[in-house]
């Protein structure tokens, strides 16, 4: 188990290469550069400028500079915010958008399991309907429209919560619940699917047979099975989590890393959309490494070798 | 005079088969949320498609005079106007435009990209199956919302760019697709035959390989398009995709966002028109699966 976790984990070392690499020569090939704006500064001013920067290296030479400083966690001063490197910039939103998605995506996995479970063992019935259709809803409409909505029902004409900010729970109420919306409906799907495929097995009827309680039944025996499925799809739900962020984040002026993305986006701000995308990419293998883990734990017809 | 040769035409109707496709297409009648699904969306595609040239507005005339006016049927503001006095219901519709033809151009590329790779690889096998399906698993993990909003920010917001970079980010899980087909293609008789009687690779997967994994594809191609539209609406929604003064739903909803306090308007309807086009792509997609995959009934 443990050198099959240090196998895998070596082995996302050419995506997170791969990463690089595209942010790196994408950005270089770009026409336009961060240092014509409206205003022109002198010729050698721009001429120490580039010199600062070392825009004026060999591009492979700049790769390998590049590479060896992300290594060591510096993704190189913003382009924008003169007084701060990417890295604080990053730190600095990090544990605001951990918060958030944190929390968005612990609330998605246990309503959606919840829901999925109750639709699963409603088969056909009005309680499996409602959810069905509430899920389809969640699905299909957006989270950017959904968060304009809830803050001008709840913000707006109740008046019960606050429209924006981050200072406290009431805060965090709106823009968790825009975030998990999505994935409430996704993994209520998936669960449910999964539970109605299980509830089949005979290990099942032998539970039911051998006198168990049905809620021993369902939690005990039913569910772990169930899981699998849901605990494959975490890793991709993480990444999506992370993509709507960026917008929930932007909606209600949340203090975290996809406003700084969107921001240096708009700026041409190099290093900065940069060392998000890389940070962001890092972030994404590395959970989708321990989803693959956990996974093991939990269906026995996996083996490691 | 000679005499007629008897018309066999005539008795064919009367042993008429029952191709997969009938099959398939009598099961989706009978669905009813996807044949109303079908419906709705031609309506909104033929009103995104005639309604700009029929409605008495043009989508960039400005109207000094009703800036942010509400619905009112008398002046001809079905839908009011937006904060800069232009016609809402004819942006909406133009916006449709763009957003629908977003989804099905990118959801070509991706279709194209996506059938080749997943069809020689699973047909070929392999060292070669093996490195292609490798790269497919490494780019799965790469956040591509990113990339796009790397490339119309470097390149600028041409529309056409963003048409290729989406269609580009999603061929991946069509690729595994078709490739799972084409594995099991591989051994069936008429492919060993064509093989046998001397049939290049290209024309083997051209003729015999991809025709059959067409099914599996639709019902993939139906959710793409969706997903398509949804990146696109999120990338233009942070000011990063369709520039002015065209316009697209993510658009749209995000200038309706920024003035719903005072315009509701605005944000409701370019909203309703995107959510409800969601919806029957997502009822369509899964009433064909209902009926074209086997396994799932």
């Amino acid at each position: 188990m443990l050198s099959y976790a240090i196998r895998r984990l070596f082995g996302t070392l050419p995506t997170l290469l791969l990463i690089v690499a595209i942010a790196f020569f994408m950005m270089r090939l770009a026409p336009g550069g961060p240092f014509d704006k409206e205003r022109r500064v002198s010729v050698a001013v721009e001429q120490n400028l580039i010199k600062a920067y070392r825009l004026d290296e060999s591009l492979p030479m700049q790769f390998v500079r590049y590479l060896g400083n992300v290594l060591q966690g510096d993704f190189g001063p913003s382009f924008q915010y003169k007084d701060f490197s990417v890295t604080e910039l990053i730190w600095s939103g990090f544990p605001v958008s951990l918060a958030l998605g944190g929390a968005a995506i612990l609330i998605a996995t246990v309503l959606g399991l919840l829901l999925g479970a109750l639709a699963a063992l409603r088969q056909n019935g009005p309680v499996d309907y409602a959810v069905m259709a509430t899920a389809m809803t969640g699905i299909a409409i957006p989270n950017f429209v959904v968060a304009p909505v809830l803050t001008l029902f709840f913000g707006l004409m109740l008046g019960w919560l606050p429209v924006g900010g981050w200072s406290g729970i009431d805060n965090a109420i709106l823009p968790v619940t825009a975030l998990c919306l999505p994935q409430v409906a996704v993994i209520a799907r998936l669960t449910r699917g999964s539970m109605i495929e299980v509830l089949r097995g005979n290990y099942i009827r032998t539970a039911r047979a051998k006198g168990l309680p049905e809620r021993l039944v369902v939690a005990r025996h039913a569910m772990r099975a169930a899981l699998v499925p849901v605990v494959s799809y975490l890793g991709p739900a993480v990444a999506a989590i992370i993509t709507g962020s960026i917008v929930i984040e932007q909606i209600f002026g949340i203090p975290g890393i996809g406003r700084y993305f969107v921001q240096g986006a708009l700026n041409r701000d190099y290093t900065l959309v940069m060392g998000v995308t890389i940070f962001y990419g890092a972030l994404i293998i590395l959970f989708n490494l321990a989803v693959d883990l956990i996974y093991g734990l939990l269906d026995p017809k996996v083996r490691y070798d | 005079m000679s005499i007629a040769a008897p018309d066999f035409r005539a008795l064919e109707p009367s042993i008429k088969g029952r191709s997969l496709w009938s099959d398939a297409w009598r099961r989706l009648r009978q669905n009813l949320a996807a044949t109303t699904s079908l419906v709705v969306l031609a309506l909104i595609a033929l009103a995104c498609i005639v309604g700009p040239w029929l409605l008495p507005h043009p989508f960039d005339e400005v109207y000094w005079d009703a800036i942010s006016a509400p619905p009112d049927f008398a002046n001809g503001f079905y839908f009011g106007t937006d904060e800069n006095g232009r016609d809402l219901l004819v942006r909406t519709l133009h916006g449709g435009r763009v957003s629908l033809s977003v989804g099905l151009v990118a959801t070509l590329v991706s279709l194209v990209i996506g059938v080749l790779w997943g069809a020689v690889a699973g047909f070929v096998g392999g060292r070669v199956d093996a490195v292609m399906m490798r790269f497919v698993d490494i780019l799965y993990a790469l956040p591509f919302v990113f990339f796009v909003i790397l490339l119309t920010v470097m390149f600028g917001r041409n529309i056409l760019l963003i048409y290729v970079a989406i269609g580009a980010i999603s061929w991946l899980d069509m690729a595994r697709i078709v490739r799972g087909q084409a594995i099991g293609l591989r051994r069936k008789e008429f492919v060993v035959a064509a093989t046998a009687s001397g049939v290049s690779t290209f024309d083997i997967v051209r003729r015999h390989i991809l025709p059959n994994t067409l099914g599996p594809v639709i019902v993939y191609v139906t959710l793409t398009v969706p997903s398509v539209i949804l990146t696109e609406s999120f990338i233009s929604f942070l000011g990063l995709g369709v520039q002015e003064p065209s316009t697209s739903w993510g658009v749209l909803i995000s200038e309706g966002a920024q003035v719903m306090e005072t315009a509701w308007w605005a944000l409701v309807f370019p909203g309703a028109f995107l959510a409800v086009t969601l919806f029957c792509f997502n009822f369509i997609g899964d009433g064909l699966r209902d009926a074209l995959d086997p396994r799932d009934r």
